[in-house]
């Protein structure tokens, strides 16, 4: 048994009061003072969130361009210096490996943020496709610390304690900066559907910084939030997880992320079968919907049709910004259309739902 | 917040209040504050009946659901309808207003395995 990591920021969380879980084999906050109230703050001023636990790799050298090229489903050739972009990476079946953040620091220079309970994994494929590239490939996760400030006023707060001008970062572009006196990446991404900042410094400044947000923003009502309302508030605007909308048996298509994928980009992995898997039509596709009847769809609950069993709950919850129960499946094409009723299987009994469009939530 | 003497617990911490041959059945502030935010309450029918360990409603918060077992076996006499509406009511008052059901005790020899307020502190203490 290998024994759980911690982030640099996990004393913090304790003296904030956070109830700590496992998760992806890191001791995170799930919660501070309540999934419901953290999930509103967010909404309606701003959250903080330690993400250290994602993976950082950094891929350099004269090939990095094909490298990732290659890796990735997205096209990161029309990348521009600085600017991010979110991407599948498939297996040649068209499976998916992870989904990951690509910034763009140099023409032979880019960093990926990847999931946690990825990052071993991934940096063990972007090593075996790295054989007979001329790039460098540096897993260099515990050598970063990343907080997300997101919510209406996390710009507000953010400008208060850097030097750069957060009004130029456009939304999915990243800028050099010092934050509260600390070199830093500031990129305006997140996984929340609100407007806001992700923040990569060294692991020694992360509690600094942390708490220097929490003092500027005080009065304008930051809070922590755990990995509870993360879940609520990404499910809401229909962002994916990896595991549940997505996996190596779920393709990105099926997942509803083909925007992401550049079929006419030259090759790269999984393309044939992502081709073929377009030109025969998609047999399973994900859908949203919302409860019409009494119940919380859970994640692998069987989603039925006339009592026959047509897909599965792939991310489900009660939705704070919505006051309503709702959730993703993924359920044979031919029953996904806007409007028509489904059942979940809640127990043993069909609860009437509905589907409908997403994301759910779109911030005003 | 204390667990109150007058009440009987379970392991799965449940609590329950005997009058006469009724037992009214809630969950304690422990459980409440593991659960996080209630927002869904499964209640049974009245009328059922349940034997003791057999799961008679769920208790679902943001995170995951929760099963409560029928502590003793019963037949349910009253739910707690307020649940359906404001089932926050369990985070708020859990030893009060968040009562949940209230069972016709079938046998009340059972009430000997449940635990005294002291059995349910102590194994608060050693499970920590």
């Amino acid at each position: 048994m290998t024994s759980l990591k911690r982030t640099p920021l996990y004393e913090t969380h304790v003296k904030a009061g956070a109830k700590i879980v496992e998760f992806g084999g890191w001791e995170m906050p799930i919660q501070y003072t309540g999934i419901i109230e953290e999930h509103n703050n967010c909404r309606n001023y701003a959250g903080i969130f330690d993400v250290s636990h994602m993976g950082e790799i950094d891929v350099k050298g004269p090939d990095a361009l094909k490298f990732v090229n290659k890796l990735v489903t997205n096209d990161v050739e029309k990348m521009a210096l600085k600017q991010c972009l979110y991407s599948p990476m498939c297996y040649e079946d068209g499976g998916v490996v992870d989904d990951l953040l690509v910034y763009k620091m140099a023409d032979d220079h880019y960093y990926i943020v990847v999931n946690a309970s990825n990052t071993d994994k991934d940096y063990d494929w972007f090593l075996q496709n790295a054989k007979g590239m001329d790039v460098k490939v540096d897993n260099i996760s515990d050598q970063v610390v990343q907080i997300a400030l997101q919510g209406p006023k996390a710009e507000g707060i953010l400008q208060k304690i850097t030097d750069c001008d957060l009004s130029k970062i456009k939304y999915y572009w990243f800028d050099y900066g010092k934050v509260n006196g600390i070199e830093s990446i500031i990129s305006r991404t997140g996984y929340t559907g609100e407007d806001g900042f992700e923040i990569y410094v060294k692991p020694e400044f992360g509690p600094g910084i942390w708490d220097k947000i929490m003092e500027t923003g005080k009065d304008e009502g930051v809070t922590p939030i755990g990995l509870g309302a993360r879940d609520t508030l990404r499910l809401e605007a229909r962002l994916p997880l990896y595991g549940h909308e997505m996996s190596d048996s779920i393709s990105p298509l099926e997942a509803g992320l083909g925007i992401f994928v550049k079929l006419n980009k030259e090759d790269f992995n999984g393309k044939t079968a992502l081709v073929k898997q377009k030109e025969e039509g998609l047999k399973r596709k994900l859908a949203g919907f919302e409860m019409v009847e009494r119940g919380i769809p859970r994640a692998e609950y069987p989603i039925t049709k006339d009592g026959k069993e047509i897909g599965w709950v792939t991310s489900g919850s009660f939705a704070p910004s919505l006051n309503k129960n709702i959730g993703l499946a993924l359920i044979k094409a031919e029953y996904v259309s806007i409007g028509s009723e489904i059942e979940v299987n809640i127990r043993n009994k069909g609860i009437k739902a509905k589907i409908v469009e997403t994301p759910f939530y779109k911030r005003g | 917040m204390e667990n109150p003497k007058d009440l009987k617990y379970t392991k799965d911490h449940e609590w329950i209040r005997v009058e006469g041959t009724r037992a009214v059945i809630g969950v304690t502030d422990v459980a409440q504050s593991l659960m996080g935010d209630v927002v869904f309450v499964e209640l049974p029918e009245v009328g059922a009946e349940y034997t003791s360990g057999e799961a008679v409603a769920n208790i679902e918060s943001v995170k995951a659901v929760s099963e409560v077992f029928a502590p003793v076996g019963g037949k349910v006499l009253e739910v707690n309808t307020a649940l359906e509406e404001t089932p926050e009511l369990i985070n708020k008052d859990a030893f009060g207003e968040g009562w949940i059901l209230v069972l016709e005790i079938s046998d009340t020899g059972e009430l000997d395995n449940l635990l005294s307020v002291e059995e349910y502190g102590k194994l608060l203490v050693e499970g920590e």
